[in-house]
């Protein structure tokens, strides 16, 4: 099977499911004169990229695109700091560990949408309850990483370091963090998911801008439209910044054996 | 647990290693302790070459760590240079029988840190490392990363990250093991040509009696495990310079390998029967 003809297959899907939703949506039905399925409920293809067209030419949608990826990279960067200092923090201090694993352990295991509410009342409105929320989702996941990246050095790269003459500090330099970093450079794709995920639900759930804010409000008023064209402006949004943590990993990992696909 | 006498360097000369009867031991699982390293004595002189051999799991490795400094003995003492070792040893390098480079570092990297991390100034260091490896026909790959690399021009890499830094003890521990025979001999030719040039005293620890002999000025037979001892010390009188692949088939060779093997094979023995009972 070569390339070229998965390629050609995989634009067939896009265009066979396209021209359905098209033909369904706007061809009247059995000389009835209504459509066999109604556009009210799902819209049009042709409606949602003209709306979609319209939000970006009136800059609307660049506007909410901003916040939202602003709301992903505070959320990611703050979440990943904290992460990797507690992590190393942790993995550094075997006491501190035990004596604090059961409330890590229950701290992530509380399902995080429900905090949303109460980081409104917190942070207001605005961009902070989004970033909170996805800092604690993305404090987790580089927590766990980083911890397990400097538990799991090899004793012999250490033991070797060592006779090498380093000192802790020069072990920390060499050794672990690189290691660490490995590890969460591994998770990079769930973790920035993640921040995005929180960005998306907080907004969702209360907000005056963003892109799920404007999904929302989209819903409220019946307008599948404005979903659709939420949705496809997010699933656009989503694929690039995927394909950019893809670059900056490849560029990171480059002396990992083999380009990380398990990391998906 | 009887204690063979070791022919011990001469009295007036302060041996490069000398480790006097040493008990090395581990808890076990389960709260037992398991003997290791039983009364070991032991002296290495300035810039001789020791093969140590015995069955597997018989603490050949064990008494290298103890020597490093990264593991303390129970009992006895390791004296380097005739001063006792308080933590790790800073006169020896380790060549270690398992991958030991940072994965995430490139060959020159790898082998330029060790100065780095005492004091040399990066470019300086990188240009020593670029000689090192070149010495070793490494020169096309400084930049690859370990994976990048075959197993033989790893243990190059790791052989001169370790020599870079001119360590008066060089300890291994099966470092050839790992790799196949023809690379092995290769690079049994690359470590007595390297060694000859400014003989460090050598602690080589091996379960293959062949290349023991071919390298070594002796080989120190150990029982099996547990409670580990030395019950064998030969002298090699084969003469330098060698060439480790041809002198396997010299008449002396084979008389020496004799000698040693009608030894080592009871040992052999015992240990694959405590083996079984395990």
């Amino acid at each position: 099977m070569s390339r070229a003809t998965i390629t050609v297959l995989q634009f067939l899907v896009a265009v066979l499911a396209l021209l359905f939703w098209h033909y369904s949506t706007t061809i009247p039905f059995w000389g009835n004169n209504k459509p066999f399925v109604d556009p009210f409920f799902f819209s049009t293809p042709l409606d949602v990229l003209e709306r979609t067209w319209s939000d970006f030419a009136s800059g609307q949608m660049w506007h909410h695109l901003g916040i939202t990826l602003t709301e992903t990279i505070l959320a990611f960067a703050i979440g990943a700091i904290g992460g990797i200092l507690i992590g190393f923090w942790f993995a550094r201090r075997a006491l501190l560990a035990a004596v604090f694993d059961p409330y890590v352990k229950a701290a992530n295991a509380l399902p995080r949408v429900v905090l949303a509410p109460i980081f409104a009342l917190w942070f207001g409105l605005g961009i902070w309850s989004k970033v909170a929320l996805g800092v604690t989702l993305v404090f987790f996941i580089v927590f766990f990483n980083v911890y397990q990246g400097v538990k799991e050095v090899s004793p012999t790269v250490l033991a070797n370091a060592r006779m090498l003459g380093m000192n802790d500090r020069q072990l920390l330099r060499h050794v672990y963090l690189p290691s660490a970093l490995s590890w969460m450079f591994s998770s990079l794709h769930t973790s920035v998911g993640f921040a995005l995920v929180g960005a998306v639900v907080g907004e969702y759930l209360g907000a005056s801008a963003g892109l799920g804010y404007r999904i929302q409000q989209a819903e409220m008023t019946f307008d599948v439209t404005g979903v659709f064209s939420g949705m496809l402006v997010l699933t656009i949004f989503v694929i690039v910044i995927d394909t950019i943590v893809t670059m900056i990993e490849n560029r990171l990992l480059v002396w990992r054996p083999a380009p990380s696909a398990s990391a998906q | 647990m009887a204690q063979t006498a070791v022919v011990a360097a001469p009295s007036h000369v302060t041996p490069a290693v000398r480790l006097d009867t040493i008990d090395i031991g581990f808890p076990e699982r389960g709260g037992g302790y398991y003997r290791a390293v039983d009364g070991v004595s032991l002296d290495v002189a300035e810039g001789e070459f020791v093969a140590i051999v015995g069955p597997t799991g018989c603490g050949k490795s064990t008494l290298l760590n103890a020597t490093a400094g990264l593991l303390k003995p129970a009992a006895g003492t390791v004296l380097i240079g005739g001063t006792p070792l308080a933590g790790l040893n800073r006169d020896a390098g380790y060549l270690f029988q398992a991958d030991a480079l940072m994965p995430w570092k490139t060959a020159i990297e790898n082998v330029a840190v060790g100065l780095e991390v005492r004091g040399v100034r990066s470019a300086e260091a990188r240009e020593r490392a670029t000689r090192w490896l070149a010495r070793v026909g490494l020169k096309a790959f400084l930049d690859r990363y370990p994976h990048q690399l075959s197993g033989g021009q790893r243990k190059r890499v790791a052989l001169v990250q370790v020599l870079i830094l001119d360590p008066k003890i060089l300890l291994m521990d099966e470092p050839f093991g790992p790799l196949d025979a023809q690379t092995r001999a290769l690079m049994c030719e690359l470590l007595l040509k390297l060694w000859s040039e400014d003989r460090k005293a050598v602690m080589f620890v091996t379960h293959d009696l062949e290349e023991a002999i071919a390298l070594a000025d002796r080989v120190i037979i150990m029982s099996a495990g547990p409670g580990a001892s030395i019950i064998g010390d030969h002298r090699v009188d084969l003469e330098r310079p060698r060439d480790p692949a041809e002198i396997r088939h010299s008449p002396e060779f084979g008389r020496i390998y004799k000698a040693i093997w009608q030894e080592l094979k009871t040992e052999v023995i015992k240990a694959y029967e405590q083996g079984d009972q395990g």
